[in-house]
């Protein structure tokens, strides 16, 4: 395949699922552009997936979203031929797997593709450990071996114990570890997820999707996830695929999904969604005012009098965070001779830039002063007030940054040297 | 009224058509005939051989064994009082025929089945036959069975596959296609070759839907008994038929009875079979 592929892992090109008999005229009809109403009314046929092109970067979490009846779960078993697509290129590592022979495909299947069901779709005449094994089984490796992996693949997801128990004596939760696992034990690239965490409890799934990013940062998998949940989708995608009507109407990462919708479907998809789960501290920090610590206290105050704050971070000439003055400890530092270092509040607020909000509301309301972000190198990335933290929770983009960072160079001010 | 179309001769033609296979497989049919009869009465006389009682208290482990405690003992005494009422050599001819044309069912009617559950092809030819073979009355079987086979043990046999294994070829299909459809997505999925999918998921959980179907074939084949008597096939059957004709109430029922004993340990034995696994902390769908 050629070079623009190179390194990504799965490249869709126009591919189409037309369910019913007269497929070819139904081809026709998407060609000539027309919709999937109207090429039900004169054929008959459903038209599944349409025309959907993407490609997924290796190791990364491409999340596929949609309600339900918008193709996603057709889509994905598309990547696998569990679904034979009626057109269009799918190629895996630049193969495609539309042309593959029976052979082939369950070679790829074998090798490459894991997957987990909705309904965790365990055998449940056999153990948790026989069916964790049973990709391998089937590849006829020997029974030791397959063991072997099976049991690793299972103290992965956390069920070591549990080998000789029977699906039905587990939990969904536990059961669906079990799929993940089953899924892992090959070793695959790719890890498809239908809908994996849907049929879980709130709690539960919310434990699930850290423990699949905790797995996936280990692992360095590409996973292709579907689901029907957009707190779901935004929590652990790379990347969102929005589906609608069997088409993806915007593919982006979830800030751009968020804060720019392609369309209004979109939009009211966005909507309703918690921001406060999803802006994080990165998004509404402001430019912080500091002084070298090095320039003394009467530097810091008369900055403090130009900008009309009552107090001013201190940072070193490495702009490292060393903490904060007020103008009356400055005041008082001036008359009886002391540096800034003496009158430095060092006992600050401080939190990342990748904070989401949330997590933000206990912090800010405590503090006297506004709140630092730093990053993991003690820089002073920015600071959080209160009014654009309420601003951005509105859904006012003025108190947005798009890119989640802000300039903060240390101020210098004219006429005082 | 007279007739505004001509009346077609189908049974001349059924006729015709029966004379022409007789006559063209009828020698091979002979030896195939010959080679089952000889099994049958063959089998029955060695379990002959074993007296009564001791052969009773075997019949008696073996349900012990595939089922309980409670099986076995009825078992025990039901084929004791069988002994005790005298019909223990015609007990034994029924079982042998009975269990003889359910293996018949079995080895025909399970592979069909399983063919059936994957081809939709095969399930449109196999299913309006499976209408014919339970509905046609079974007497009919026996006219044809009669011309290739002469009368005896085997038409009875005959009759009795063919009237036993619909239930053992449409359970078998259903308990397969009932098995839910994400297990088979997770089995494709996984790569699995359709040998593999078939035997390591479909089968085993089928299980008990195949179970069922194959003790619906028991009890039927127990049914045809009666019926094959009137081609001359011997056991607690002949007894029945012959009371009927004598017009003996009282020898009736012994022998009904006889018969309702075998059919009783038969089905709780079979059931047993099919929903072991259950019992045993294991599946079920």
């Amino acid at each position: 395949m050629t070079e623009e592929y190179i390194n990504k892992k799965i490249v869709v090109k126009d591919a189409t699922k037309i369910f019913g008999k007269s497929s070819g005229r139904a081809i026709q009809m998407l060609k000539d552009g027309k919709t999937k109403s109207e090429i039900l009314k004169a054929t008959g046929a459903t038209v599944g997936v349409k025309q959907v092109s993407f490609d997924v970067n290796e190791g990364e979490i491409f999340v596929i979203m949609g309600l339900s009846g918008s193709g996603k779960s057709t889509l994905v078993r598309l990547l696998n031929r569990l679904i034979d697509p009626t057109m269009g290129q799918i190629l895996l590592d630049g193969k495609d797997i539309v042309q593959m022979n029976k052979e082939q495909l369950r070679n790829v299947r074998r090798k490459k593709i894991g997957m987990v069901f909705q309904n965790f779709a365990l055998f449940p005449h056999k153990t948790i450990v026989e069916n964790t094994e049973y990709g391998l089984e089937i590849q006829g490796i020997s029974k030791k071996e397959r063991n072997e992996k099976a049991t690793e693949s299972l103290r992965l997801v956390g069920l070591a114990g549990y080998e000789d128990q029977y699906p039905k004596q587990l939990s969904g939760g536990m059961q669906q570890r079990v799929g993940l696992a089953r899924a892992l034990a090959n070793n695959p690239d790719i890890l498809l997820m239908d809908e994996a965490f849907s049929a879980l409890d709130p709690l539960i799934r919310k434990d699930m999707q850290n423990e699949l990013l905790q797995l996936h940062h280990d692992m360095q998998k590409t996973i292709i996830f579907i689901t029907h949940d957009l707190d779901e989708a935004l929590r652990i995608g790379d990347r969102i695929a929005l589906m609608k009507d069997g088409e993806i109407v915007q593919i982006g990462s979830p800030e751009e999904i968020l804060m720019s919708p392609s369309n209004e479907y979109v939009e009211r998809f966005v909507e309703d969604v918690d921001l406060s789960k999803v802006l994080t501290a990165g998004h509404i920090m402001k430019k912080a005012d500091t002084v070298k610590v090095d320039r003394g206290p009467r530097v810091a105050l008369r900055l403090m009098k130009q900008l009309g704050i009552s107090s001013i971070y201190v940072v070193d000439n490495a702009n490292r965070l060393l903490g904060a003055v007020t103008a009356q400890d400055t005041l008082e530092a001036i008359e009886s001779e002391k540096s800034l270092n003496d009158v430095l509040i060092s006992d600050l607020p401080m939190i990342s830039p990748d904070t989401v909000l949330t997590e933000l509301f206990d912090v800010v309301s405590t503090a006297s002063i506004p709140v630092a972000v730093i990053n993991e190198e003690q820089k002073l990335q920015g600071i959080i007030i209160r009014g654009a933290l309420i601003g951005a929770l509105s859904g006012d983009n003025d108190f947005i940054n798009k890119d989640g960072t802000v300039d903060s160079e240390e101020q210098t001010i004219t006429g005082v040297k | 009224m007279d007739k505004l179309l001509p009346r077609l001769p189908f049974a001349d033609w059924i006729d015709t058509g029966v004379d022409w296979l007789v006559d063209t497989f009828g020698t091979g049919l002979d030896g195939f005939a010959d080679v089952l009869e000889g099994v049958v009465e063959g089998s029955v006389d060695i379990l002959d051989l074993v007296p009564s009682i001791l052969l009773a208290f075997i019949f008696a482990l073996i349900a012990g064994i595939i089922s309980t405690r409670k099986i076995a003992f009825f078992s025990l005494i039901g084929l004791l009082f069988i002994d005790y009422l005298g019909y223990w050599f015609p007990m034994l001819q029924m079982l042998t025929l009975v269990l003889t044309s359910v293996i018949f069912a079995l080895v025909i009617g399970i592979p069909v089945g399983i063919l059936g559950s994957q081809k939709a092809g095969v399930r449109k030819v196999v299913n309006p036959i499976l209408d014919l073979m339970q509905t046609m009355p079974a007497f009919v079987y026996l006219i044809p069975a009669i011309f290739f086979f002469n009368i005896g043990v085997v038409p009875g046999v005959v009759a009795s596959v063919i009237f036993a294994m619909p239930p053992t070829i449409r359970l078998t299909m259903l308990g397969i296609q009932q098995v839910p459809k994400d297990l088979i997505e997770a089995t494709e999925a996984f790569g699995s070759t359709t040998w593999q999918r078939l035997f390591k998921i479909q089968i085993p959980l089928a299980k008990p839907t195949i179970m069922a179907g194959i003790n619906q074939s028991i009890m039927l084949a127990l049914s045809m008994v009666v019926i094959a008597s009137m081609v001359g096939a011997p056991g607690l059957g002949e007894e029945v038929y012959r009371s009927v004709t004598q017009l003996k109430t009282g020898v009736g029922v012994e022998t009904g009875l006889s018969i309702v004993i075998v059919a009783i340990i038969l089905d709780r034995v079979t059931q047993y079979a099919g929903n072991r696994k259950k019992k045993l902390g294991g599946h079920s769908l």
